[in-house]
């Protein structure tokens, strides 16, 4: 058998890696040459700011907040995710604008991100199950999206898809739930200072178990309101239906808001056992907050509603 | 067979530790997941019906092979039982809830799947208490009334599982589905012997 000498093909560093990593020397960012791989390279944030505003308690170590994820298109269970995403290409990655809006159709995520400030913010995650996490996440606010799309003054609603493509999301072969993964918010919701487009955490861009390249994040809200890898954003004038309220409606509604007040059906939501990455075998639970801590910029979205109405 | 009963025995009551050493060894490696509560809720759980579907299959097997050695086994497995859902309840009690007693008599009275849960285990004590020779002379027949109600744990042990589970259901009703073809298996081997007797 005859080997192809091909050595000198792959020694050859790619120019404008060679450069970047250059930049990256000069910057003083990375020390030691052994990180200096396309990889790391790859895992490179675009220039944002931190906002100090929202920094809170103790933060979920990375190591957890990876590892452990509700992300059905990978498995049901939670090590899953981080297990079997590795088929899901987040690059390149468009997203398609449609519905009641002026722009329309498919922009690609690279083009988007640039257009809008970013920045990272410590956002407090409870999940529906009565665990939570504190993660650092980056990105761009989703009103900034929205000005840019023009909504015409009937939509009413914001629609989000995830991608559906078994090959890359191979437990959509399964019947678990019904596919696409689909997501909604009320406009001002939508338009609250407080909703996130994320697209890193923890420094780094955001894993494929985390919804990379593109997620919402609604800290307010339960975490399954925070839908993944989104290839679709549609303006509605419809309340849409969203996943779990169509899996369940009398479990999950479209709201979703965190309240300690109201219970799922079927297990409390009074308290919540808080993921931070230490020795947690002892760790206590602790009570859950209305909105998740959040009312002062919240609360105002739902005056005069019925949360156990609207749940 | 029965020659080496006393070895059988052994390598099974080592066998049913094995659950539990992985545990603790987990523990101690720090690979019970990021919620380490919850892992060791299911995984206590989950070895619980285990093993009572491994005690309620002693019976089947010993028709099946006229082997007398299951049902000496099946005090040992049906303790297993016993055991591990004695450490999920504690886990939950202790770890989970840290005795917060106002909170689980609301999830006692308010929850149904721990309503049943809690009473599987409040049907397994009795059964655990009586399971020595002693108490099996002294009961005569009371002692299989007593211990018929596995068969009730076991109903309210797969309600359990299937009431906790958020949406995906294979795995509680693979559980119950094993359940009931022990349970019809001695429908029918009872309506044998009724109709031997006539």
């Amino acid at each position: 058998m005859k080997f192809k000498n091909t050595h000198k093909d792959y020694q050859v560093t790619d120019e404008s890696i060679y450069r970047s990593r250059r930049k990256l020397i000069k910057a003083g960012l990375i020390g030691s040459a052994a990180f200096l791989t396309s990889h790391a390279l790859a895992l490179k944030l675009p220039k944002h700011t931190i906002n100090g505003q929202f920094k809170i308690e103790e933060m979920t170590s990375e190591k957890d907040a990876t590892t452990y994820n509700n992300f059905y298109e990978f498995g049901l269970s939670k090590s899953e995710p981080a297990e079997e995403s590795g088929s899901l290409i987040t690059d390149p990655w468009s997203i398609d604008i449609s519905g009641l809006c002026e722009k329309q159709g498919k922009i690609d995520l690279d083009k988007l991100v640039m257009r809008f400030p970013l920045e990272e913010r410590i956002y407090r995650m409870r999940c529906v199950e009565a665990w939570s996490m504190v993660i650092p996440w980056m990105g761009f606010r989703l009103a900034d999206l929205i000005k840019y799309c023009q909504p015409l003054s009937n939509a009413k609603y914001v629609y989000f898809e995830t991608l559906y493509d078994p090959k890359q999301m191979p437990n959509q072969n399964g019947r678990s739930i019904p596919w696409p993964y689909r997501e909604g918010l009320r406009m001002d919701e939508a338009m609250n200072e407080l909703t996130l487009m994320v697209i890193g955490m923890y420094g780094k861009k955001i894993p494929n178990q985390n919804g990379a390249p593109l997620r919402l994040i609604v800290p307010w809200k339960y975490g399954f309101k925070g839908i993944k890898s989104i290839v679709k954003i549609k303006f509605v004038d419809k309340q849409p239906l969203n996943s779990w309220q169509a899996i369940a409606p009398d479990e999950y509604g479209f709201y979703a808001n965190v309240n300690p007040e109201v219970d799922h059906p079927r297990w409390s939501q009074a308290t919540e056992r808080r993921i931070t990455g230490g020795f947690s075998l002892f760790n206590s639970r602790i009570k859950t907050q209305l909105f998740n801590g959040y009312s002062e910029y919240v609360a105002d979205l739902y005056k005069g509603m019925d949360l156990r109405k609207f749940y | 067979m029965n020659r080496y009963i006393t070895l059988i025995k052994i390598l099974l009551f080592g066998l049913l530790l094995l659950p539990l050493s992985l545990m603790v060894w987990d523990g101690f490696q720090n690979n019970l997941t990021a919620d380490p509560i919850e892992e060791l809720l299911h995984r206590t759980g989950i070895w619980a019906l285990r093993i009572l579907l491994l005690t309620l299959a002693m019976t089947p097997l010993k028709f099946l092979t006229s082997q007398f050695i299951f049902i000496r086994l099946r005090r040992m497995t049906g303790l297993f039982t016993f055991f591990y859902a004695t450490l999920h309840l504690t886990i939950y009690l202790w770890l989970d809830l840290e005795f917060n007693w106002p909170h689980f008599f609301e999830d006692v009275l308010e929850r149904p799947y721990i309503t049943v849960g809690m009473l599987a285990w409040m049907l397994m004590l009795p059964m655990a208490i009586t399971s020595n020779k002693f108490m099996l002379k002294k009961l005569g027949k009371k002692w299989k009334t007593i211990h018929r109600m596995v068969y009730l744990v076991l109903i309210l042990a797969c309600l359990h599982f299937i009431w906790l589970v958020k949406s995906d259901l294979t795995e509680p009703l693979t559980y119950a589905g094993i359940g009931l073809i022990w349970l019809l298996f001695r429908v029918m081997v009872y309506r044998g012997k009724r109709t031997q007797n006539v």
